[in-house]
């Protein structure tokens, strides 16, 4: 059994608050570039270009990437021999989050009562999601995520013979339908399979994996890159003002499922795909 | 090449912008969003006025982060436009002759510009770092309380932006 104590989760998600927002992951950064070469449209490529002078202020001056600082998004994986010590693990996740958020002079951009509106001015409280695993330690995983491009993400639960192609074709429509609304290029997150929630939460840990890793099973690394050549004929382009470089990336990630169904999750996000990463 | 405009933003200048127009711009605009934009409205139902004169203004749909010591602002680019949608025709009809954000409007907003001869400018969504370098002052003018949805007027020097819907319904999106 080991014991930690939960001030350094506190510590570790106040620290990852500031680094998720002032920096993208490299892989991501690479993306971008990558997209900065092939793009095709003068005006996209300036529009890139706009981006990669954005990333570059924003680290060396510690700006904010984009306004949309996101709610935060935490997930914990925990090992079974962990003893958390030293106060409630929520709480000290969302004391994480509003000291971050302070610290960082990051936008508070969470309301309390999803009807009344009234923001509670720290950004807390965190979505968490906590997952008990094998071993010893806790790695906690912070994703910052905004709105613009949350917005326009799906759930559709299909039927089994809509299929492979039933699949694709509604998360090239989710794509079509985000078009200049989630700031593309973009990065889709997609979960086929499991329940309603299931594949929601897979789609959104899709958008954790490094930037344009296939997926390991062969099937689905090929429906990966089907879809994002698809999406790439779309000609949204960066912003939506026209271009090649819609997506950067579609990352899936599969779960079983009943007989009866067939769901499928798009979490779209925008080039601001913010994550990072701690263990302890 | 790049237009050089400047506001308060006359019809003069708006019916010769077209869909496509690289564009940079100069002079006082507005922030104000969600919040803002319901908060603009009741008042108008009160028969209140509204914190800012209308007539040729533009208005940008942002909610900055909050600006460090010495700093003018945070990052401030834009937000998505369609969520002030229900509320942008009747402030139209009063004379917003501009507006910056991102993403698509609807017919509505769309038929009302035409008949306003009002446009609709995209600010690169996701550089709000680059775009706040353009933002020279800014003073919270009204609706303190919403923090960052607060309304903001701004001074904006060479502040890049590209016409998207232009004031005969063109649009740049597809
Ligand atoms: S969708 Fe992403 S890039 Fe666009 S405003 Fe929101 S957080 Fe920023």
């Amino acid at each position: 059994m080991r014991e930690i104590s939960v001030e350094r989760i506190t510590e570790a998600i106040r620290e990852m608050c500031m680094e998720a927002n002032y920096t993208l992951s490299p892989d991501m950064q690479e993306a971008l570039n990558r997209a900065q070469c092939t793009e095709e449209s003068p005006l996209g490529e300036e529009i890139l270009s706009m981006l990669a002078q954005n990333l570059k202020v924003a680290k060396e001056e510690k700006i904010p990437i984009c306004q949309d600082t996101g709610m935060a998004v935490v997930f914990l994986e925990i090992g079974q021999d962990v003893h958390l010590s030293g106060g409630s693990l929520t709480e000290a996740v969302n004391r994480g989050v509003a000291l971050g958020y302070k610290e960082g002079y990051l936008r508070k951009s969470v309301v309390k009562d999803p009807l009344i509106r009234e923001n509670t001015n720290d950004n807390t409280p965190a979505v968490i999601h906590t997952e008990i695993v094998d071993g010893e330690h806790v790695k906690i995983t912070l994703a910052p995520k905004g709105f613009g491009s949350e917005n326009m993400s799906k759930v559709y639960m299909l039927k089994p013979a809509d299929g492979r192609e039933g699949v694709k074709e509604r998360i090239v429509t989710a794509v079509k339908e985000a078009g200049p609304n989630a700031c593309p290029p973009l990065v889709v997150g997609v979960g086929i399979g499991g329940t309603f929630e299931k594949c929601a939460l897979l789609a959104k840990k899709a958008l954790l994996r490094e930037t344009g890793e296939p997926h390991p099973d062969a099937h689905i690394a090929a429906l990966e890159q089907e879809i994002m050549k698809e999406c790439n004929e779309l000609g949204i382009g960066p912003a939506g003002l026209g271009g090649s470089s819609t997506v950067l990336a579609v990352h899936i990630e599969t779960f079983a499922t009943h007989i009866a169904g067939l769901p499928v999750a798009v979490n779209i996000c925008c080039h601001v795909n913010r994550h990072c990463s701690r263990e302890l | 090449m790049k237009k050089i405009i400047t506001t308060p933003l006359t019809e003069e200048v708006t019916t010769n912008l077209t869909a496509g127009d690289i564009v940079s711009i100069t002079g006082v605009i507005y922030s104000a969003r969600d919040a803002a934009h319901k908060r603009m409205t009741e008042t108008l139902a009160a028969g209140g006025a509204l914190p800012f004169e209308i007539k040729d203004a533009v208005i940008y749909y942002l909610g900055p982060s909050p600006a460090r010591e010495g700093q003018v602002i945070g990052s401030a680019g834009p937000t998505t436009s369609g969520r002030m949608d229900a509320y942008t025709p009747q402030l139209l009809e009063l004379g917003l002759r501009g507006m910056i954000g991102k993403g698509k409007r609807s017919a509505e907003v769309i038929e009302t510009m035409k008949k306003t001869k009002a446009v609709y400018f995209a600010a690169v969504g996701g550089a709000g770092a680059l775009l706040s370098k353009h933002i020279t002052k800014s003073e919270v003018i009204a609706y303190d309380d919403l923090g960052t949805e607060a309304i903001h007027k701004l001074y904006v020097e060479d502040f890049p932006a590209i016409v998207v819907i232009d004031c005969k319904g063109n649009s740049l999106y597809k």
